[in-house]
């Protein structure tokens, strides 16, 4: 068998639907791992990707000192590196807490909490440091592609990976390039 | 292990003396989460927490938005079970519009929604990603412990869940639009009918979908009778627990009372209505962790946790809807006298689950109240509502304030996974004091950890049997934080 498409993906603040979305190829999964081969899944930490990826697929803004270090580490072990669905691309609707203090979306949920006891911030250092803005990954690091949708369809995927699995350019017909 | 013993283990008396092991990420529930294990210089497990450490803000960020925004931006909480948030909002935003009770047209619609979600969810749930511990075992080589090595090793029964996913996404794509994030319910009612089409398109399904979801009844059954013994002790504990039923006590997913029942099945709480819920369920904030710890008031944090979900339900329902689940039901009850409280029985009573589902939504299919009838409706604002509906991981309670300007003004969430915060923790310290205790540390055992925590369903975990097996690394750290041993796992089973 050809060498396949070596792909490795990761969640960052997301929610998951972007992956979703890739799992609904449904039967045509079964095709796709002929020639494409599943690296690193979207929990994993970069430092795992034993070789170099050939791609990188990356769900999720960035939100924390955790994502930032994923990411670049991700970034570091892809060749060619996607941001995909809206969080990716925009921040998503994360970010929308960026036209509020951290402070007060901590409070909001820790302190001012309905039914809330013991009410305090939890700090413990075994917790990641939020960052003040929820980010694109293109923020923080060079992005080479970008598909869109929140999640991007089914058919985004399809069309994007055949596309580079067969060496041609992977840029979505005007069809597939839909934002919600 | 008494509960006393176990709750010893959530907090070590000198922590700073003590050998830290971060099992990191081990899966994702709701967020990044992991567990950190505190050991002596024996390796004798003196703490173990899970640890939930993504934080979204959401109660605050959707204040002063419009109220009618809410059920479209809720569900990007979670793209796997993005219609229990949908359905859970419009049902809070219900009663604002002053429509509690909807059309009937409209409910049945909704409770198609729903139920192809929870069909596709447990689809998911069961077969990409619990199945390889269960048809492999814990120990089994990592490499195959996937949902690739399922499809090579059991092609049969890989394609069925394959194929019962696809049919619950699409009984949510035919109503919302779409697969992940579709809009469907408005706050008094739903947007649209089933249209015939659609209906033929899957009245064409549904008949293999039963017949497959009956076959899955009989695996969990099977995987779980052939090792009784083990899968009874397996991160066992006993518990309270939480979910709706229908007045009359039947098993009910989408709108019903709560009911609270003790370890020994006795009564906490019955029928009450769900706007209620702040009077008998409150909150614990623990430093360590994002996630809330849940309890029940009269009983107090300490003794008032409990469990939410598939074994909560099937537990606290005195019958099933339907037929085959109720056949089903009645087999699995039969496991202990009082409520079942195995950890692994999750996986058997989410497919009885699963069963029911499709058995609900073949009766619907055939109801002409999809086709036709009103959808809306609306009455006299009020200024607050709650929602809540079980979620296919559980309970899951939506509570939003709306100003005079349709602008939401407080929101609070209780999401399925955070009931389960103390019940996954505690699952996590009896199964770290009885496998992992004074031993060297191994991948096998390192992976009982994360079979524990993949029972309760967290919601991330999902990929990690999907694409390939979860990486993982564990660093044995000496107190003043040297590396002290680290044993890997790779993405592709290898342990290095
Ligand atoms: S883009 Fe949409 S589907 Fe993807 S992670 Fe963000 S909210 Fe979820």
């Amino acid at each position: 068998m050809a060498e396949r498409l070596r792909v490795a993906t990761c969640s960052l603040a997301g929610c998951f639907g972007c992956h979703m979305s890739l799992l609904d190829l449904d039967e045509r999964l079964l095709g796709l791992l002929e020639v494409v081969e599943f690296d690193a899944s979207p929990l994993n930490d970069l430092k795992r990707i034993r070789r170099p990826a050939d791609l990188g697929l990356v769900e999720g803004g960035v939100c924390n000192a955790e994502n930032v270090r994923v990411l670049r580490e991700f970034r570091s072990h892809c060749r060619v590196l996607v941001a995909v669905g809206e969080c990716a691309i925009t921040g998503g609707i994360p970010s929308m807490r960026n036209g509020f203090t951290l402070k007060q979306c901590l409070e909001e949920a820790f302190i001012r909490g309905q039914g809330t006891e013991n009410a305090h911030i939890p700090d413990d250092p075994e917790i990641p440091l939020l960052l003040n803005k929820v980010r694109p990954l293109h923020h923080i690091v060079k992005v080479d592609h970008y598909l869109p949708g929140c999640p991007p369809a089914p058919d985004a995927f399809w069309h994007f990976l055949t596309a580079l699995v067969a060496g041609q350019d992977p840029s979505l017909p005007k069809e597939l390039i839909r934002f919600d | 292990m008494t509960p006393a013993a176990n709750l010893a283990l959530e907090s070590a008396r000198r922590p700073e003396t003590l050998k830290r092991v971060a099992i990191e990420p081990v899966t994702r529930v709701e967020g990044h989460g992991k567990v950190t294990l505190l050991l002596d210089a024996e390796n004798r497990v003196q703490q173990a927490r899970l640890h939930i450490v993504e934080f979204r803000g959401f109660e605050k960020f959707i204040q002063g938005r419009p109220y009618w925004e809410v059920p479209v931006l809720v569900q990007r909480l979670c793209g796997i079970c993005p219609v229990s948030h949908h359905l859970a909002a419009t049902k809070a935003l219900d009663r604002v519009v002053g429509a509690p009770k909807l059309t009937p047209t409209a409910e049945k619609l909704r409770r198609l929604l729903h139920y192809g979600q929870t069909l596709q969810s447990h689809a998911l749930h069961f077969f990409h990603l619990a199945s390889p511990d269960l048809l492999f075992g814990w120990d089994a080589e990592p490499g195959r412990r996937n949902v690739v090595g399922v499809i090579e090793a059991h092609p049969e029964i890989a394609l069925k869940g394959v194929r019962l996913r696809r049919f619950g996404q699409e009984v949510i794509r035919v109503l919302s639009g779409k697969r992940v994030h579709g809009v469907f319910a408005v706050p008094g009612g739903v947007q649209k009918h089933l249209a015939r089409t659609d209906r033929d398109l899957l009245l064409k399904d549904i008949g293999q979908a039963l017949l497959w979801c009956r076959e899955a009844v009989g695996i969990a059954r099977r995987l779980y009778l052939e090792d009784r013994e083990e899968n009874e002790r397996f991160g066992a504990f006993h518990s309270n627990f939480v979910g709706l039923t229908a007045p009359d006590g039947c098993f009910e997913l989408y709108e019903g009372g709560l009911r609270a029942r003790d370890a020994k099945g006795g009564t906490i709480f019955d029928q009450v209505d769900p706007s209620h819920y702040l009077r008998h369920l409150h909150e614990e904030v623990k430093s360590w962790s994002y996630m809330k710890f849940p309890f029940i008031v009269a009983l107090g944090n300490d003794e008032g946790w409990y469990r939410v979900g598939p074994l909560a339900r099937v537990n606290n329902a005195d019958r099933m809807p339907t037929p085959l689940a109720e056949e089903a039901r009645a087999d699995f009850r039969k496991l202990s006298e009082g409520p079942v409280q195995a950890t692994m029985a999750y996986h058997w009573a989410r497919m009885i689950e699963m069963l029911c589902a499709a058995e609900l939504i073949r009766q619907l299919l055939e109801d002409p109240d999809l086709l036709e009838g009103d959808l809306l409706r609306g009455g006299e604002r009020v200024p607050e509502g709650v929602g809540v509906i079980e979620a296919p991981r559980g309970t899951l309670i939506h509570h939003y304030r709306v100003d005079e300007n349709d602008a939401i003004e407080k929101a609070n969430l209780i999401v399925s996974t955070t009931h389960n915060n103390t019940a996954m923790n505690t699952a996590v310290r009896e199964v770290a004091a009885r496998y992992l205790s004074g031993h060297e540390l191994t991948e096998g055992l390192l992976n009982r950890i994360e079979v524990a925590i993949r029972a309760y369903d967290p919601c991330l975990s999902c990929a990690t049997h999907a694409l390939g097996r979860m990486p993982l690394e564990v660093d044995l750290v000496d107190a003043d934080g040297n590396r002290v041993s680290r044993i890997r796992r790779d993405g592709d089973g290898s342990i290095g």
